[in-house]
């Protein structure tokens, strides 16, 4: 629950005392006694930084072979991945992206079967693989996002820019409303501006005009406020965000070594997520990072505890 | 930061005037993004519209001559139907489009359709239906229908031939010659004509040309119609697409006239190879063979 209403805009509740488990009361106690340890902090920190890029290494050779497959395979016509990310076929198999499909299902109030088969195809793949992951691992635009996130935090830190937050609700409210415009108006509205079709079908049919809408939020998003598609606009990550709540395969916390420093709220695309890293908020010794999590993994490069981990909840055993 | 102590709702603190100040800046910011995003998407309304979107579609599209609602709220913008097209005659309509942005579109002029894949492969790539299914042959599909737009500049109605490359030596533009390659188009450039009397639009014309096909194969043997027709995915067209009809004139120059019969579906084939810029003939988006009224 908790984690929808974050998912949905909610700031992160405090916990009350009545609902940490004793053995979590247990540790917060010790940390409470036993002040910040800075030497120890360092000392983990530097023996994790050979790590300090593993996951988010693998995420951009994964997005990158995944968007560049569509391109080969069209440019070397091999019909391996036909499509675009909106829709698309594997191997001839139909895929198709769960939110585009819920726009265009909305829009003409209908659904042929190789809709159904591909929009059912793609969404056990992501029940399986955590939802949102299509984000941070898929997405072409969260790329170039990351980019324009370096430059804003380098400006920032030059005292040249600011980052100025939004209201998280009003993705739920873009959500609602993009899902009533097709509705209403027999169009998918949304499709209009989304940075995801755009720079996906760029990449493959060759860069137009509307690649100037994507430098424009990209260059809102360095100089106004970090990371704002994807914060406060996007209803393709609500749409993935659904099914990854009910997903095995997440960022998992563990109390007992964190150092509370904060580093990974800091990287963090959706650091509400990471509420429980705060000392003393913490529910239970081990807390799942809730739906929201774009399981980018930017949090487990981080963290030099290795208190934030993956985890495929099922298995018992981490990545 | 007092603590204000109602029992009822889960303890709700005082906010100092800061923090009041700063949650109403973030209030006023986050109406203007709302208002901005909705807003700059609505815009993509005005050109669908407007009717500014309207342009030959690929065929099988969900549409009628002056409505392709229906069309653009089915289409995913994937771009599978440019991916599978052997002639590349499909393009993606750009950001000017609006909401019709990323569906697929054919200028006949630069590339028309020419039915080379004769089973329609973009209907069957289409994942959502926007290209439909219940299209099985080639002279079913209604995109248009062709018009003599130009018959002073028409080269059969001047009494005129043709020599040389339709389009000139630079056209880059592809035509299946059943001549050539049956399954390999090659450049209009590299078909020279050498025509008594310009008669490219119905001598092009792929339905003429699978009308003609299928005369012979009658001719050759009845009985293996049916079964060649179904291997090819390429039915014989019950109608005529396009005819030359002789025209009474007086100074004793044969002249002949295109008339547009009613199996015409508007591929473009005729606007693309006529010779004379602007072309004599052009595909009309506006009708189609179901649906013939006003101006032909």
């Amino acid at each position: 629950m908790e984690s929808f209403r974050q998912l949905f805009g909610s700031e992160p509740r405090r916990p009350d005392k009545s609902e940490i488990s004793p053995e979590a009361q247990a540790i917060h106690l010790f940390k409470k006694q036993n002040p910040f340890d800075a030497i120890a902090f360092e000392v983990h920190r530097q023996a994790h930084a050979k790590d300090a890029k593993k996951w988010r290494n693998r995420r951009w050779v994964t997005l990158l072979v995944i968007n560049l497959l569509f391109l080969v395979s069209y440019y070397f016509d091999i019909q391996l991945l036909e499509g675009a990310l909106t829709a698309s076929r594997f191997m001839g198999f139909h895929m198709a992206d769960l939110n585009s499909a819920l726009q265009v299902t909305l829009a003409f109030k209908h659904m042929v079967l190789n809709l159904v088969i591909g929009t059912a195809t793609i969404f056990v793949l992501w029940l399986l693989l955590g939802g949102r992951t299509f984000c941070s691992w898929v997405c072409p635009y969260h790329l170039l996002s990351e980019w324009a996130e370096k430059l804003h935090l380098y400006l920032a830190d030059k005292g040249l820019v600011k980052d100025r937050s939004f209201n998280r609700k009003v993705r739920s409210l873009f959500y609602l409303i993009f899902a009533l415009l097709a509705l209403l108006s027999g169009y998918t509205v949304f499709e209009t501006i989304s940075v995801t079709g755009i720079v996906s079908r760029a990449l493959i049919y060759g860069p137009g005009m509307a690649m100037i809408w994507v430098g424009l939020v990209l260059l809102f998003e360095v100089f106004y406020s970090r990371r704002a598609w994807c914060r406060y606009v996007c209803p393709i990550g609500i749409t993935y965000g659904v099914v990854g709540a009910l997903s095995p395969l997440r960022v998992k916390f563990v109390l007992k070594d964190c150092h509370h420093e904060g580093d990974c709220r800091k990287a963090c695309l959706v650091p509400h997520v990471l509420d429980m890293t705060v000392k003393g908020k913490a529910v239970h010794t081990e807390v799942d990072v809730s739906a929201d999590c774009t399981r980018c993994g930017m949090c487990v490069d981080v963290c030099p505890t290795n208190s934030l981990r993956f985890e495929i909840k099922g298995l018992g055993k981490h990545l | 930061m007092n603590e204000q102590s109602k029992p009822k709702k889960p303890a709700k603190r005082k906010l100092n005037p800061k923090r009041l100040e700063q949650n109403r800046r973030e209030f006023l910011r986050t109406s203007a993004l709302a208002v901005g995003m909705i807003g700059f998407s609505l815009v993509g309304l005005l050109p669908v519209v407007q009717g500014k979107t309207l342009a030959l579609r690929p065929p099988g599209a969900l549409k009628t001559p002056s409505d392709e609602s229906d069309f653009l709220a089915a289409c995913i913008k994937c771009g599978q139907c440019v991916q599978v097209c052997p002639v590349n005659a499909i393009k993606l309509a750009e950001l000017d489009k609006g909401a019709g942005i990323g569906v697929p579109y054919i200028d006949a002029r630069a590339q028309a359709c020419d039915f080379s894949c004769d089973g329609l492969q973009c209907v069957l790539a289409c994942p959502t239906g926007a290209l439909t299914h219940d299209l099985d042959y080639p002279a079913d599909s209604r995109m248009g229908f062709a018009r003599l737009a130009e018959p002073r500049k028409c080269l059969a109605i001047q009494g005129k031939g043709f020599k040389g490359q339709a389009r000139g030596p630079d056209y880059q533009g592809i035509l299946r010659y059943d001549d050539v390659d049956r399954w390999n188009p090659i450049p209009v450039a590299d078909y020279p004509y050498d025509l008594e009397l310009c008669d490219l639009c119905v001598r092009q014309c792929p339905i003429e040309i699978r009308i003609t096909q299928c005369a012979a194969e009658a001719a050759a043997g009845e009985r293996n119609q049916d079964r060649v027709a179904q291997r090819q995915g390429n039915e014989c067209p019950p109608k005529h697409a396009i005819a030359l009809e002789p025209i009474v004139s007086d100074d004793g120059i044969r002249r002949m006239k295109p008339v547009i019969q009613e199996g015409c579906v508007g591929c473009g084939v005729c606007e693309m190879i006529c010779p004379p810029e602007p072309p004599a003939i052009v595909i009309d988006i506006l009708q189609d063979a179901d649906h013939i009224g006003g101006v032909s």
